[in-house]
Formats: structure tokens, sequence, C-alpha cells
């Protein structure tokens, strides 16, 4: 009887061990399994397709669309960053819903401190760089944080590196702009198709592109629809002559962007975040 | 059984209520809707039995085509050229909402959500002149 209930208590106790710790043994060989397919089918993939550009991986094989603006040329030219806000903003239909607080904004204008806050290296710039405005928009970055924190793939990266937004997915949860070191996304907190004071919010509705709903969030797309026909982004060619703003393929060591980026300094906005910004500053 | 007397004829009345609807349209005969077809144009881009029944399945396939996979190629039919998009494909012949799209949709009472966003053409102006 005693031996019997000695070796009852040990095939007990093994199985109990066995029991508590198969599953979890089985669930790290599962997460493993998970993690690197993961890997393998987002972001790994894309990282090699358009990583290397910005200094690591493979030889880039994609094409990576990005923009050099030229902050000097905008301030000798008053009024050039209004035209673009307009020709981009008219074009996509985008709001004026008249504060400051509801704001809806694909490209617009800050000073260096909000554009470029801290690349403050000492604290006495010059003058005319404080007086500057500077012209920002979606970075449409490397490796994009909006686009990990969006919960319904309404905003990813395509095949071009550009980040789009595909407003019928977007469920408005702003997981993009809490993610957004830019500020490069606003929430539509109205109607965009509404009035106030019998003032509409779109001045002229654009027949040629959709506007919003309420509860979405919106961003510039680098002008995914026009690039894909061959033409320059909207503010782009609003610059004209001017050559304020190039626009190009990054991963193309001869376009006309590559080759600007080689002869001039520029500088991106917050790189000590990892996003890696395509587009690119001249001061 | 208690309240027999009340719960019987309560039931009898609960279900010729319920079935008064289906006996009261029966054997009345209800006219399809009748859309506005586009003048000017013969073909669409599939067979209009497909158009009638799938539309939305297509144009589920053209969003995420052109969006997602960025093939914005244009289709054909009949010769024209079209671009896959509801308000500067579908409405470039289709150029009133009210009249093609409302009449059905009214009909079926499904109140899809494409307007809520897409620009409806001005009513009774072709796309072109909008344009």
């Amino acid at each position: 009887m005693d031996s019997s209930r000695r070796k009852f208590l040990k095939i007990a106790g093994i199985s109990a061990v066995a029991g508590i710790g198969a599953p979890s043994a089985l669930n790290m060989l599962m997460k493993n399994e998970v993690r690197a397919s993961s890997e393998g089918a987002g972001h790994g993939a894309q990282t090699d397709a358009h990583g290397a550009a910005a200094g690591h991986g493979a030889a880039p094989t994609g094409k990576r669309y990005g923009m050099v603006i030229d902050t000097v040329k905008f301030h000798d030219n008053p009024g050039l960053a209004e035209k673009c806000i307009e020709a981009c903003h008219s074009y996509f239909n985008v709001p004026d819903f008249g504060n400051k607080k509801d704001e809806i904004k694909w490209i617009w204008q800050e000073p260096f401190t909000n554009a470029f806050p801290g690349d403050e290296s000492h604290y006495k710039k010059d003058d005319r760089t404080h007086a500057m405005q500077f012209m920002v928009l979606c970075n449409h970055c490397d490796n994009p944080p909006c686009v990990r924190a969006c919960p319904t793939k309404a905003t990813f990266k395509n095949a071009d590196g550009i980040i789009m937004m595909d407003f019928h997915r977007c469920i408005g949860c702003r997981f993009c702009m809490a993610a957004c070191p830019y500020g490069s996304r606003s929430f539509n907190w109205r109607d965009p198709r509404g009035s106030k004071d019998g003032v509409p919010f779109i001045k002229k509705i654009n027949p040629e592109f959709p506007t919003r709903m309420r509860g979405v969030v919106e961003k510039c797309s680098f002008c995914d629809l026009r690039v894909k026909q061959g033409l320059q982004p909207l503010c782009v060619e609003a610059t004209g002559d001017t050559k304020a703003m190039v626009f190009g393929d990054l991963n193309d060591p001869n376009s006309e962007i590559s080759q600007v980026l080689k002869a001039r300094f520029t500088i991106q906005r917050k790189p000590s975040l990892g996003t890696m910004p395509s587009v690119f500053y001249i001061i | 059984m208690y309240n027999k007397g009340t719960i019987i004829p309560g039931l009898i009345i609960f279900v010729v209520l319920m079935l008064f609807a289906i006996f009261n349209n029966a054997g009345t005969k209800v006219e399809a809707p009748k859309v506005e077809k586009p003048v000017g144009y013969k073909e669409c881009v599939k067979p209009v039995q497909y158009m009638k029944e799938s539309h939305m399945e297509l144009l589920n396939v053209w969003r995420d085509e052109v969006i997602r996979e960025g093939k914005r190629e244009k289709v054909e039919a009949g010769g024209v050229l079209y671009d896959k998009s509801l308000q500067n494909g579908c409405m470039h012949c289709h150029t009133s909402k009210k009249k093609f799209c409302d009449v059905c949709h009214e009909f079926a009472s499904v109140y899809p959500y494409c307007w809520d966003c897409h620009v409806a053409p001005q009513e009774d102006v072709a796309m072109k002149e909008a344009r």
C-alpha cells in the first residue's frame, strides 16, 4: 500500500509538472514562429525594398519618392508657399473649418523651432532662420510609425514608398496621429461638407477628388495619383521654375533629387527618431 | 393551460397582424425601378447583368486595386477608356446619381455610404462640363 501511494504521488507530480510546463513550452515555440513569419510578410519585406536607401540593408530595388524643399527660395519668393498650399488644398477638397483646433492641413508652414525642434544646437540662431517659415508636410517616412500604429491598415506604405491613406478603412481611432511625430495628420472633427454661417468649409468642391466624412484622418498623399501618371505633385508644380521644391525617386542615383541631395547640404525633421523622413530641407 | 381564453386569441391576432403585409400585397404587381440609361454610350465595362447584380463588388475591387496596389490603368468598354473610379469613371456616363443610383437603392432600401465622401456629379450637368 505504501509503495503504491508513493508511486501514485510520483506520477501525479510528474504529470502536474508536465501539464503546467508543456503549454508554456509550446507557446514559446509558437510565438517564435509567429514573430518570424510576421517579420517576413510585414515590415521586413518593405525594408528589403526601401530600407536600403536609408543606409543599411540590401541594395535598393523599389522606388522611394522623396522631396527636397529649398527654404531659401521660399523665403525669397513671398507668396510662393501660399500658392503651393492653395494648389494642394483646393484640389484635394481640404476643408477650412475656420478655427485652429479643428484645422485640417496637408501642407502648411511652421517656424524653425516648430519644424525642427531639438535642433537648436546653440541658443543663438541667426535672425534669418528665426524669421523664416518652413513648408512642412507628411514626410513619407521610410520607417513610418503611423503605419505601425494603424489597427485597420487604413494607412500603409505603397510600392513607391508613399504612405497612403485608405479613407474607406479609417475608423477614426487617431492612433496614427498620436504616432506621427510631425503632426502631419489631421482629424475631421466635423463634417467637411458642412458650413458655418452660410460659408461652406470647402469653398469649391473639386469633382475629381472625393471629400472626407466626419471621423476620418487625412494627410498628404504625395499626389500618388499624379505621380502614377508621371506628373509632379501639385505643390511642386505650383513652385514652377523656381525649383523651390524638387520631387523624385531617392533610389534612382540619376534622378534630379538625388543630384540635388548630392550637391547640397540638407537636413530632415527629427532624424534622431529613426523614422527616416523622405522630405529634405535646404536651409 | 392557464388563461387559454386570452392567449390563443392573442396569438391568432398576433400572427394575422404579422402576416397582414404579405397577404395584403399578394398578387399585386410591383413595378421594377426604371433607371436612366446614359445617352450616347452603349457598352458598360462589364455585362449589364453583372453590373446589376455585382457592381458593388466591382467597385470594391477597383478601390483596392487603385489605392492599395496602385493599379490605376484604365478599363476599356466599347473602345472608350474609363478611369477605375466611381466619381470619375461610372459617373462619367451615368451623369445623374438621382436618376441612376438612387432609383434602385431606394427601391431595394439599401443606403450605401459612397456619397458621404465621393462627390456626385451636379445634377443635369455632364461631368465634362463640370470639369
